[in-house]
């Protein structure tokens, strides 16, 4: 494939291409990652989460300028929520990267959600693969930010950090809600404001009162402060997300962790493979039928299911 | 609602000027009229529009430039893409554009060219019939 | 402003005129809905107003005389019948030699100010032969790089029989060093000046976005030139507080009103936190509003803004009256233009013209009515002068002060718009202020969110534009000659500025810059080291790039 080879002697406009075939699911995207596959695993995913106006967007910015500093070549993949409404999206975050649109090293796309739930895109994972193909150091992966359940990206990427910031009152409720559990750094950005101090403080005792729990993890996450507009304690932060890189490898959790990845994703492909058969396979309008037999209460949800697996065996 | 194929457009503001209240309608126009919208913030130049179109692999590039300086930043826009081998991205222009001047964009293939006081269904129209031509290859 | 038993009357006999219509539905109902009866900012207005709408206004408290307190009536004593307002048409482009040939024109017709309209790069700090200055060459002002072309632009007009106002902002500070150093060249000396720099630098991270360094230091640079005003230039406004941007941005009336004036009193307060004295650079402050179509909205607009600001200044401390004065110029909207039917366009400027004289404004700039096709032709700039002067000199209207004082609808109107702009206020306070305020997109977003809601409006047909969504016809035609920039021109400055970088004394030159960066980094007033820079022919460019050695450069928050 034409578009592959190109991708592969790093052409950032077949890589930006074929993220279009993933997103559009083309004939041939599939074919793309059956042949790139190969070429996959090299790079460092990062994940970057939290709630809206915690400053993401401009925290990736400073993070590309300090891996840009030390010669690494850096992807990024922003996502955006699509409108339920009209299925539109305005994707705005890299209008805050601006520093890095002529960097030939670096290459930044922006995908919309389109009604993907928990934070990423469906062609977020296949986007990743390719900019890995391309020859990417560094991916960093920016989640919709809407402050809910984004634990998706624990599946997409080697190292999350989550940020807060001060000031917001509910920023201690919000991480209560089980995205600190993802974190493998948690970033307070923003800590030139009021609070900062604070806010630090509290996340560390939650990390110590949350790592008691587990004490056979070595890896305590850590508190970091940042000021993302004035490049202030990003160095920092990049050396903490390198030094988790090396303890992943030494703890031979990056090859646990990617074969639970592995195991996840290929159930939930299956999964879909299987309902969309199903429901290929079925005569049109027979699933409504069913759906409405069960309403009615003339049928129950078991036996519908039986009988459409039924199908599954006849065929 | 639909998630199937998307318009991807970037709606850029080249030069020196500020002038970004037609963008940011535009944006939330074409955002309602379910495309997927990347703005690229005032005071870029065609370098950096033509690299973020190229990354973003977006079907069409709208200008807006209210400045006078169209006859040189809109065809800059558009030779760099043609440099780059994206003759297929489609490049819509808009702002104070004098009526003698559309003729020689419209030979570069520099389209819509729309003044104020345009309908937005006009603008968005213009927009998704030139995708489905030269993109999608639909009539 | 009426006895109450009166009003009480009158209330209940509106009740029984409200039921006469509710019995003959069909033969009294009216052409649209109830909430489409809406001016152009969605204001729903009533189908009548009577007394009971202003019953608890004080004529003497709010409204007043001409020339006192509250200024509610005007600034002026004698307003219109003692001078009129100042027609001043904002022109300039190409090269410092076409604008010259365009003022020596406008001034032979008959027009009593100078306005001038840069070219992109000057707004922005760039030189013309900067690689930022490409294809922008004098193409939608003149070209100003140095001290060299601001002699040719204003050659053989003599400074002190004329005033000048520019539109510039966050180089505000060197455009005025420039003036004052022309002036010194035809030995015109500085106290004899008049005019304004716009220099808003508020508005421009509001609205038009032509900034340069972050608030802080451009609230500095805004400060330095106040004091240096107050000392020697007695007749000069170093500040135009602008709500016309803001405006043709897209916020409504209100929006307007209360974004200029909470700007305006940003300054004030920044004046006073730098130890001025308010008496001292108050009276020079001056406004800069738009006239859009909307007649009575805008009237009322005006003439609230007047209230405000003396009650606000009053608050302060001002004991000189001239402190309390809102001056203003007007510009007729630029947004309201059409390209279709142009035409059309002299009968929008014609009616906002008029608004804004019964507003009361002190100059005025109608817009000419190819605006929306190109840069205005000489013809069209010609008769959007004799607009102007159709209105003086023909119509009446400048026979009486204020005519519409009294006016239920214009008086209940006033009210509201005072009363939605502190409502404003309110909320600027609450975030901190205008400058955190602009930082957090308060400002920027509320404008862009009116914008669209007014977009959608218009495609819905709920509001009209005539020409555009009701009453189009198939047109092409170009309504007049059209003026262009040439290439050879652009050239022509590019080799100007290249020229004079080798001929000057450019040891002079490190020198002065040395010396701006010197004065930014601490704090002595910075304007005396740029009129030193800008005499020994420094640019624009060089003087800009120096101090933002020291300050840095603003980089927006993106609005989505």
């Amino acid at each position: 494939m034409e578009l592959v080879k190109r991708l592969l002697s790093g052409d950032m406009r077949a890589a930006a291409r074929l993220i279009t075939h993933i997103e559009n699911e083309l004939p041939d995207a599939r074919e793309a990652i059956r042949l790139i596959y190969p070429h996959t695993g090299k790079a460092h995913v990062i994940g970057v989460t939290g709630s809206p106006g915690s400053g993401k967007s401009t925290l990736v910015d400073s993070m590309i300028t300090e891996f840009r500093k030390k010669d690494k070549t850096v992807g990024v993949i922003c996502v955006d929520p699509s409108s339920p409404f009209t299925g539109g999206a305005i994707l705005g975050d890299r209008i805050r990267m601006g520093n890095h649109f002529t960097d030939k090293d670096v290459f930044i796309r922006s995908l919309a959600t389109r009604g993907a739930l928990g934070g990423l895109s469906k062609a977020t994972k296949d986007a990743i693969r390719i900019l890995d193909a391309l020859g990417k150091d560094v991916i960093i992966v920016e989640t919709v930010g809407t402050g809910q359940d984004e634990v998706d990206i624990v599946k997409a990427a080697h190292t999350v950090l989550v940020l807060s910031v001060p000031g917001f009152g509910d920023e201690i409720q919000i991480m209560k809600a089980g995205i600190l559990e993802i974190a493998d750094i948690l970033v307070v950005n923003k800590a030139d404001r009021d609070g900062a101090d604070k806010l630090a403080l509290e996340l560390t005792l939650m990390v110590d009162l949350g790592h008691e729990e587990k004490a056979d993890q070595k890896w305590k996450p850590l508190v970091l402060k940042t000021v993302a507009t004035k490049n202030i304690g990003t160095p920092e932060l990049i050396e903490t997300i390198e030094r988790h890189l090396q303890y992943l490898k030494s703890s031979n959790l990056l090859e646990i962790n990617h074969k639970k990845n592995i195991e996840r994703e290929i159930i939930e492909l299956v999964n879909e493979h299987l309902i969309n058969h199903l429901l290929g396979i079925m005569k049109e309008g027979d699933f409504e039928k069913l759906i409405e037999k069960i309403v009615e209460r003339e049928i129950d949800p078991y036996s519908a299911t039986d009988e459409i697996l039924k199908k599954l065996y006849s065929n | 609602m639909s998630y199937e194929r998307k318009i991807r457009i970037l709606v850029a503001k080249p030069g020196l000027d500020g002038h970004d209240r037609g963008a940011l309608v535009l944006c939330h126009a074409f955002r309602d009229a379910g495309m997927e919208v990347i703005y690229t913030g005032i005071l870029q130049t065609p370098e950096q529009i033509v690299e973020t179109a190229l990354q973003e692999d977006v079907d069409v590039v709208a200008l807006s430039l209210l400045n006078g300086a169209h006859m040189t930043l809109f065809p800059r826009v558009r030779q760099l893409l043609i440099e780059r081998n994206a003759e297929d991205t489609i490049v819509c222009g808009g702002g104070i554009i004098p009526e003698h001047h559309k003729p020689e964009l419209i030979r570069q293939g520099i389209t819509g060219l729309y003044g104020p006081g345009t309908l937005l269904d006009v603008i968005i129209n213009h927009v998704v019939e030139r995708v489905k031509k030269e993109r999608w290859k639909i009539a | 402003m009426y006895d109450p038993q009166k009003i009480g009357l009158i209330a209940e006999y509106k009740e029984e005129w409200n039921n006469k219509f509710k019995n003959n539905v069909k033969q009294w109902s009216e052409r649209k809905a109830e909430d489409d009866f809406i001016t152009i900012s969605d204001r729903k207005i009533k189908r009548l107003y009577t007394p009971e709408d202003i019953n608890d206004l004080d004529y003497l408290r709010d409204i007043g005389f001409p020339g006192e307190y509250p200024f509610t009536r005007g600034v002026y004593p004698t307003m219109y019948r003692g001078r009129l307002w100042t027609m001043r048409q904002f022109s300039g482009f190409g090269t410092p030699e076409d604008t010259n040939r365009r003022y020596h024109y406008l001034i032979e017709h008959g027009q009593t100010g100078l306005s001038v309209a840069f070219h992109m790069p000057t707004l922005y700090g760039y030189d013309s032969d900067s690689p930022r200055a490409y294809g922008e060459v004098g193409k939608c002002g003149v070209a100003v790089d140095s001290l060299l072309d601001m002699e040719i632009i204003f050659d053989g007009i003599p400074l002190d029989k004329i005033s000048t106002s520019m539109t510039i902002n966050a180089p505000s500070i060197i455009l005025l060093a420039m003036y004052i150093a022309v002036a010194e060249k035809q030995g015109v000396p500085q106290h004899k000046l008049s005019g304004t720099n716009q220099t808003d630098i508020l508005k421009e991270y509001i609205a038009q976005k032509s900034w340069i360094y972050p608030p802080e230091p451009s609230m500095r640079i805004i400060t330095d030139m106040f004091e240096y005003c107050s000392k020697f230039l007695p007749r000069w406004n170093p500040v135009s507080i602008s709500g016309y941007h803001i405006r043709e941005a897209g916020a409504t009336a209100v929006q307007e009103l209360a974004f200029t004036l909470a700007d305006g009193l940003a300054y004030i307060d920044a004046g006073l936190e730098a130890g001025l004295n308010i008496d001292d650079f108050a009276p020079r402050l001056s406004f800069f509003f738009d006239s859009q179509i909307d007649f009575f909205e805008e009237i009322a607009k005006f003439r609230a803004a007047r209230r405000i600001w003396a009650r606000e200044m009053k608050k302060r401390g001002a004991k000189n009256p001239r402190s309390l004065l809102m001056r203003f110029h007007t510009q007729t909207a630029g947004v309201s233009l059409t390209y279709q039917q142009p035409l059309n366009n002299i009968i929008r400027t014609a009616f906002e013209a008029l608004a804004a004289v019964l507003g009361g404004t002190q100059s005025l700039h109608t817009n000419s009515f190819d605006e929306a096709w190109a840069l205005p032709s000489e013809e069209a700039v010609l008769v959007a002068l004799r607009t102007q002067q159709i209105i003086a000199e023909e119509t009446g209207v400048a026979n009486t002060i204020d005519p519409l004082a009294g006016s239920y609808f214009v008086e209940a109107l006033t009210n509201q718009m005072e009363k939605e702009c502190y409502e404003y206020f309110e909320k600027i306070e609450a975030l901190g202020g205008v400058i955190p305020a602009i930082k957090k997109n308060f400002f920027q977003r509320e404008i862009a969110e009116a914008a669209y809601k007014h977009q959608r409006d218009i495609e819905s047909g709920r509001k009209i534009i005539v020409g555009v969504n009701k009453y189009k016809i198939e047109e092409d035609e170009l309504p007049a000659e059209l003026l262009e920039v040439d290439e050879i021109a652009q050239n022509h400055q590019i080799t100007r500025t290249k020229r004079l970088r080798k001929e000057r004394d450019n040891k002079a030159v490190k020198k002065a810059l040395d010396e701006i960066r010197r004065a930014a980094a601490g704090s002595d007033n910075i304007m005396y080291p740029i009129l030193d820079a800008v005499r020994v022919y420094a640019t624009l460019g060089e003087i800009i790039d120096a101090m933002k050695d020291v300050f840095g450069e603003y980089k927006e928050q993106p609005l989505f």
